[in-house]
């Protein structure tokens, strides 16, 4: 907006309020990931150390060889993030690509009721969504977390609008080449869609990875808990066991951070438009 | 010359390969919302009319409103109600202004902006039970916060257990971690102004206070429509912050009760599926009204 090189207190000003705001940023995480390599009196005697005295793993040994449901927990987060992406990218594709491309029968009626119900409260669908999952047996189970989460009408939406959007020529070249309309979408589509998926996938990915409420909901053995449950209840084990639980914080942490440092481009490109964070 | 103006072509007949193709590719999404959104929303209905037993096998009694003139008895509704409404009232503004001062600043010509945003960007990935858990251990009577207070001269508090500022520490946390999102939003709209606009304003002598409320303000409009908008409707679902503070209670002493709680509370600890549904409701319909009041304030201003 302005150009500040020619203003250089205003400058000056400006590095130090993002240098702040940095380390307010950073100093929970920091704090924590800190804690984490502390043994617990360094923590409860209250002295401030942003560096462990006495450097420990001790904390994350816990993690891993006590509390062997961690593992667990995990996988069964890792299995259903992935699925739900994987799933969510080849379907709301599919669905966007047919509301784009293809003209059917009732099309008109399904694009405009997938345009209403992206107007729908999640809490409306939740006590409902959670009896009919109860009266199909599928009460804390990996299908009852994955299926119906695996289509999403933001992301079906935005599907639809990349595909209008897109050249018509190859996929006219692809017909030519005999290609039907499943090898056209699998063979020129999707490749061409990298970018609008990788989006789409990193925030399905982070959205089911954080999750909290619908875990909470239809999980209740400890053994099928994703890790936000799974910290939840360490917490309730271990009350005052900071050290425990600011490793196993971190321990879910990372994995997130990994991916985010992998995809951010992406994550940033599909910050704008989609919505934010219960 | 006139070129005679060709009408796009109507199928005489209905595509059958077309059509088939159009089904298989929609029937994943079809089936999906239809059992999981579709029905549920129709369920819904159903249940926030009846008194519903869950021992053994479910029983529906048709009770009619009962479950809606109950939510105006019942004094946790109203706690609850104040509770979300003084959160979203306190952390949408600040919220947002936060983000725009931060896209401002990130957008003023600075360096390394890419990095900053990254950095700043870090809460945002980060789940919400982890922020949380940090959070109650920092906000501990002992915790860095209350050090650093103690340091600074500030009055310290039991951040935990005190029902006047318990609620308040959840509200800090969460404009720290979801400023940074709108941030971003922001971002994107500022580079989309075009530097003429300023310059041109630089030629009549406008200073850069003077440009940031009479050209950058105004023309974020639509921008802040939808972060403000986007806003309401994230904050008055706060649940996993609140149930992980309080450990599912609401407390202390209801201090942390919101909406989506009390939801929570009725289908689990009272197996109220009825009046579960109810409540939810009525949270829809607030979230629906404050958005179109919204709406009228934000979205039909000509800038």
């Amino acid at each position: 907006m302005t150009n500040i090189s020619r203003l250089p207190w205003l400058k000056a000003l400006l590095y130090i309020v993002l240098t702040l705001y940095a380390i307010i940023t950073l100093i929970p995480f920091l704090w924590a990931l800190s804690a984490s390599f502390k043994p617990l009196p360094e923590i409860i005697s209250g002295e401030l150390n942003f560096f462990p005295q006495h450097f420990t793993l001790d904390n994350y040994r816990q993690i891993f060889v006590q509390e062997q449901l961690f593992w667990r927990w995990f996988f069964n987060s890792v299995f259903i993030a992935l699925s739900v992406t994987l799933l969510n990218l080849l379907f709301n594709s599919m669905a966007g690509y047919a509301l784009a491309r293809l003209s059917f029968v009732g099309k008109r009626f399904w694009f405009f009721l997938i345009l209403a119900l992206l107007a729908v409260p999640t809490q409306i669908t939740l006590i409902p969504t959670f009896l009919i999952l109860k009266a199909i047996g599928w009460l804390n189970s990996y299908q009852g977390m994955i299926v119906p989460g695996m289509v999403n009408a933001t992301f079906i939406f935005m599907m639809r609008q990349f595909f209008v959007n897109f050249p018509q020529e190859l996929e006219e070249a692809g017909q030519l080449d005999g290609l039907n309309t499943l090898g056209i979408f699998r063979h020129i589509v999707l490749p061409l869609a990298k970018p609008a998926l990788a989006a789409q996938a990193v925030f399905v990915f982070m959205s089911s990875w954080n999750n909290f409420l619908l875990p909470i909901v239809i999980l209740f053995d400890p053994e099928m808990f994703t890790l936000p449950l799974g910290l939840n209840s360490f917490k309730g084990q271990y009350i005052s066991y900071w050290n425990y639980i600011m490793a196993a914080s971190m321990m879910f942490t990372l994995p997130a951070l990994g991916i985010y440092a992998f995809f951010n481009r992406y994550f940033i490109q599909g910050a704008t438009f989609t919505g934010g964070k219960g | 010359m006139v070129l005679p103006i060709r009408r796009r072509r109507i199928n005489p007949r209905w595509n059958i390969t077309e059509t088939l193709a159009g089904y298989i590719f929609m029937m994943p999404t079809i089936l999906v919302l239809g059992c999981f959104v579709i029905l549920p929303i129709v369920y819904a209905v159903f249940l926030s009319l009846h008194k519903v037993q869950l021992l053994g096998g479910i029983d529906y009694d048709f009770i009619g409103f009962r479950n809606f003139t109950r939510l105006v008895e019942d004094e946790r509704v109203g706690i609850a109600l104040r509770n979300t409404a003084e959160y979203v009232a306190i952390v949408v503004p600040s919220q947002t202004i936060l983000a725009l001062l931060l896209a401002v600043t990130l957008n003023s010509g600075i360096r390394g902006k890419n990095s900053w945003r990254i950095l700043f960007f870090l809460p945002t990935v980060t789940s919400s039970a982890v922020l949380t858990l940090i959070f109650m251990w920092i906000y501990n009577t002992d915790g860095l916060l209350n050090h650093v207070l103690a340091f600074v001269g500030l009055p310290t508090y039991n951040w935990l257990g005190d029902p006047a500022v318990a609620l308040k520490g959840i509200m800090i946390m969460n404009i720290w971690s979801t400023a940074p999102f709108y941030m971003v939003i922001y971002l994107a709209a500022l580079q989309d102004i075009p530097q003429k606009v300023y310059e041109a304003a630089e030629l009549d002598g406008a200073n850069w206070w003077q440009k940031f409320i009479y050209i950058t303000i105004p023309l974020l409009q639509p921008v802040t429509f939808f972060v403000v908008a986007i806003g309401i409707i994230g904050t008055f679902q706060l649940f996993d912050q609140s149930y992980i503070f309080s450990g599912g209670t609401g407390g202390p002493n209801n201090a942390t009760l919101t909406m989506v709680l009390l939801i929570y509370q009725a289908v689990f600890r009272n197996l109220q599926m009825g009046y579960a549904a109810a409540i939810a409701f009525l949270l829809a319909v607030i979230i629906i009204v404050v958005t179109l009041i919204q709406q009228r304030i934000f979205g039909n201003q000509k800038t």
